[in-house]
């Protein structure tokens, strides 16, 4: 794990990286993501939804990207007098071939339920992705105090 | 842990996915050694249940309803409730309850059910 600390450039006042390439890093981002959640004054419901969807992102890419390899980067996040949790995941995987039917709910090219990407999406208060062919994914999310 | 005819189990701690594929192996295996005839499997200790942990969930649930034992999921938190029904799992065909209490309460009352229709000769 690699701590910076104010990185004006995305907006991260502090982050902490933790790189994904086995079960226990699941463990590590859930941890991770619940003590920014603290820091940032989020309440239980809401860090209890932003946990468990990073641990349904950091899953997909345990079972989808190259090797299982990818990064998390985990940190606070503020928008005026707002504060919250901010988590970027970056994988250099296939990538998602159709974006549109990956967020459907109930499709899964694993065997799996077909929740991960459509169920985080609807957990947190921001989700973006982006995915090319060949040239992995990136799903940046975060989650403000109310 | 042991309670007469009923086993509760007790899930604690941050679990893993391995952590938890072995849950529903040892809590089957249990099941099937100790005859039980009802099951409560108590996830209060847990704070966070993705769709992984709840798949398995359900289907440790069905697992041991084909060896003939009710399973119950008691303790599910608040939070967790809301976490799991925003994610779109599906845990219709499965008994929760609030705790082991009203957990046993229920087992009990789909034991009478169930019986009631054969066994017109037991007394209360």
């Amino acid at each position: 794990m690699i701590t910076t600390t104010e990185d004006p450039a995305t907006d991260l006042l502090a982050a902490t990286i933790v790189v994904i390439g086995g079960e226990a890093d699941l463990l590590r981002v859930r941890s991770t993501v619940r003590a920014y959640a603290g820091q940032a004054g989020l309440g239980l419901t809401a860090t209890t939804r932003v946990v468990t969807a990073c641990s349904e992102l950091a899953r997909n890419i345990l079972r989808y990207a190259t090797g299982g390899q990818g990064v998390a980067t985990i940190g606070e996040a503020a928008a005026g007098h707002s504060r919250g949790v901010q988590v970027v995941f970056t994988d250099g995987g296939p990538g998602i071939a159709d974006l549109d039917l990956a967020l459907r709910s109930g499709f899964s090219t694993a065997g799996g339920l077909g929740l991960g990407l459509p169920g985080s999406r609807r957990l947190v208060d921001e989700f973006a992705i982006d995915s090319a062919p060949e040239g992995g994914t990136r799903v940046a999310i975060c989650q403000w105090r109310r | 842990m042991r309670m007469g005819h009923d086993l509760l189990v007790t899930l604690q701690g941050d679990l893993d996915d391995v952590r938890v594929e072995s849950v529903e192996r040892l809590v089957t295996s249990e099941v099937a050694r100790t005859h039980a005839r009802g099951a409560l499997i108590d996830v209060s200790g847990l704070d966070v249940v993705d769709s992984f942990v709840a798949q398995i969930l359900v289907r440790l649930v069905r697992m041991v309803g084909l060896l003939g034992t009710d399973m119950a999921i008691v303790g599910i938190r608040p939070a967790v409730a809301i976490t799991l029904v925003e994610l779109g799992v599906n845990m219709q065909d499965v008994t929760t309850a609030l705790d082991a209490q009203q957990g046993m309460a229920r087992l009990r009352r789909m034991r009478a059910d169930s019986t009631a229709g054969i066994d017109h000769d037991h007394h209360y």
